[in-house]
């Protein structure tokens, strides 16, 4: 029974590694480019909502609300100062620049908030301890399902926003084809910068998740943003929905991981990673 | 219909050696030859201080090598520089002499590139770069999950204690400077030959290198193998240099920090950028290495500046500014009058 229990608690913890994950892999899908400072931005997000919190006494879910506009207009001005002129510069050079964002986003956080582990569960009330429980083995914790709520939520959100209305059409048709795209009067400069302004703004919401359900400390990015890749790669790199599958497939390899030792949590989710990341290496050789 | 004027074509010549190269490789062994006196002409704490910056060099070469010729970005060499570093302690528990066992640890790496190599030069970009962070990241737990090597709370060389203070530091000195020397020299020579055609063709245009067949994977092996050796040695000679490790820190992604800011400051895919860029950093790093947090915010910033702005670096700036050529890797035309 109790791996049962571990594959729900995995499933639940896939719901903020989809969260993540998901924003990363809208800028891959429309720009090719993997933003290696994602996982600092949700801590930027984390620790934007307790600046929020330390002047006025409200819900962390609330303090969210002023976060959101902040973020997306941060997304718009990193495509814009830096990820475009990136993008022109050729295919290591988004690598290199986000690379270097991450180390400055990460000290000066360490500067303006001190190393302290932070969490912001205290503040979130009953819904960030309470469990329901489904027999004696199995408790689902209400954060960890609303989590996974929330991460559906965002992903059909996305998925309306790109079937259904014309920027997100043309978005579409900028992944697919950026000149192209051009030619029929898209702007795919200004395509890119809502894409990143949303992946940015989407981070922020998988930050507050963090910092609910977990800790965050100024130099937490770097693991959040291995996960969410993990999550892209075994969700099959540009699917949307493939991120919600590889995020909880990357949680229930955790847990399940955790329970053979508890030293192994975090080595399980790499392996099975690498085991996906070669495989598909391996299959697309033979393909090509 | 008139013929067409017959323009004769401008003679080129194709020249390697110039005066400025002569002149800057009898330089550059002659500065070899100098610092090869550093442990006899200055104090213990100076020879420490040289030590560090040459492994600097190595570290810098290595990374540029990897992602200036061979387009692999990799945020994961630090998985080489702990094994590296952790395969000496292993082989010094038992019984081989520490020295010996840095080389041997360090060929230990090339091993584990090679091992690596099939299914990691398969990566494209992004996925080589992390790939490479996540193979890190899980040899810095396995090796945390060994008591024998220290655990968690690392581990330090004490078979070196064998030794006095003074010799300790002048063998790690002439230990670390022939191994940077070395990978120049086969940078130098590997650059020079027809692999080193190759590479700065891969370096200018993968695709285009590919169609004009070039053998792309080959040389990316080649190179990530060299690499793999090289990051090995490096952090086998850190922890002769240092003296203590923990996991950490040796498989930290701060060494792939200060490898990008090297490269980048100096000039990525320039022989003698990373080289520039290794005494940037080591004299920031002793003038201000105390500052800690806005010192990593400079370095990071600087990366992020050099990469959108200047991608050639310092070096590659002033070589296509002044059209310098110091050390003959390349070929150029020579118009002649």
């Amino acid at each position: 029974m109790t791996w049962v229990n571990d594959v729900v608690q995995g499933i639940l913890l896939g719901g903020v590694y989809a969260l993540l994950a998901c924003g990363l892999a809208l800028m891959f899908g429309v720009m090719r480019i993997i933003n290696l400072a994602h996982g600092d931005l949700a801590v930027v997000g984390a620790y934007l909502v307790l600046v929020v919190l330390d002047h006025a006494n409200i819900s962390p879910f609330l303090a969210l609300v002023p976060v959101l506009p902040v973020m997306l207009i941060a997304g718009y001005g990193l495509q814009r100062i830096v990820l475009d002129r990136a993008l022109r510069a050729g295919v290591l050079v988004p690598l290199l620049s986000t690379f270097g964002l991450s180390i400055v986003i990460q000290n000066i956080l360490l500067e303006k908030f001190s190393p302290d582990v932070r969490s912001l569960g205290g503040q979130a009330g009953s819904i960030a301890t309470g469990s329901w429980s489904v027999t004696n083995a199995i408790s689902i914790s209400q954060i960890g399902a609303l989590i996974v709520v929330v991460a559906i939520a965002v992903l059909g959100g996305l998925q309306l926003f790109l079937s259904r209305t014309q920027a997100g059409r043309r978005m579409r048709a900028t992944a697919q084809d950026p000149d192209t795209a051009e030619l029929v009067g898209v702007d795919s400069r200004a395509v890119y910068a809502r894409a990143t302004a949303l992946a940015v703004a989407i981070a922020a919401v998988a930050g507050l998740f963090l910092a609910i359900r977990s800790t965050f400390y100024p130099f937490a990015g770097p693991t959040q943003l291995i996960f969410a890749f993990e999550a892209v790669v075994i969700g099959g790199m540009t699917s949307l929905w493939g991120t919600l599958a590889g995020g909880m497939i990357l949680g229930v390899a955790q847990t399940v991981g955790g329970q053979i030792n508890t030293q192994y949590p975090v080595l399980a989710g790499h392996i099975v990673f690498l085991a996906v990341l070669a495989l598909r290496a391996a299959l697309g050789r033979q393909i090509s | 219909m008139t013929q067409p004027a017959v323009v004769e074509a401008p003679r080129f010549s194709v020249e390697r050696w110039g005066r400025t190269s002569v002149l800057a490789v009898s330089f550059a062994v002659a500065l070899a030859v100098g610092f090869a006196f550093v442990p006899l002409l200055f104090s213990l704490n100076t020879t420490e201080k040289a030590t560090s910056l040459l492994i600097l060099v190595l570290l810098a070469v290595m990374w540029n090598a990897l992602a200036g010729y061979g387009g692999l970005v990799s945020i994961g060499q630090q998985a080489f520089i702990g094994l590296g570093a952790y395969g000496t302690v292993w082989l010094c528990n038992h019984n081989w002499n520490p020295y010996r066992a840095m080389i041997v640890a360090a060929l230990f790496c090339g091993a584990v590139a090679v091992g690596l190599s099939p299914v990691v030069l398969r990566f494209r970009g992004a996925q080589f770069a992390i790939g490479m962070w996540v193979i890190a990241e899980a040899a810095a737990i396995l090796v945390s999950l060994d008591q024998s090597l220290g655990a968690g709370t690392g581990t330090s060389l004490i078979e070196l204690n064998y030794y006095t203070p003074t010799q300790r530091q002048h063998y790690t000195y002439w230990l670390t400077f022939g191994i940077t020397v070395f990978f120049l020299a086969l940078l130098f020579v590997l650059l020079r030959s027809r692999v080193g055609s190759s590479l700065q063709a891969i370096r200018d245009d993968e695709e285009a290198a590919a169609s004009v067949g070039v053998s792309v994977l080959r040389c990316k092996w080649i190179l990530f193998v060299v690499a793999g050796v090289g990051c090995g040695a490096a952090g086998a000679l850190t922890l002769a240099n240092t003296l203590f490790i923990e996991p950490t820190s040796i498989f930290g992604v701060d060494w792939t920090a200060y490898m990008i800011f090297m490269v980048l400051v100096g000039g990525l895919g320039t022989f003698e950028g990373p080289i520039v860029g290794a005494i940037v950093l080591f004299v920031i790093q002793n003038e201000f290495g105390n500052n800690g947090v806005w010192y990593l915010v400079g370095l990071g910033g600087a990366a992020m500046a050099f990469a959108l702005l200047a991608p050639r670096g310092v070096w590659g700036t002033l070589e296509e500014r002044f059209g310098l050529r110091v050390m003959p890797v390349g070929y150029r035309l020579r118009r002649q009058s």
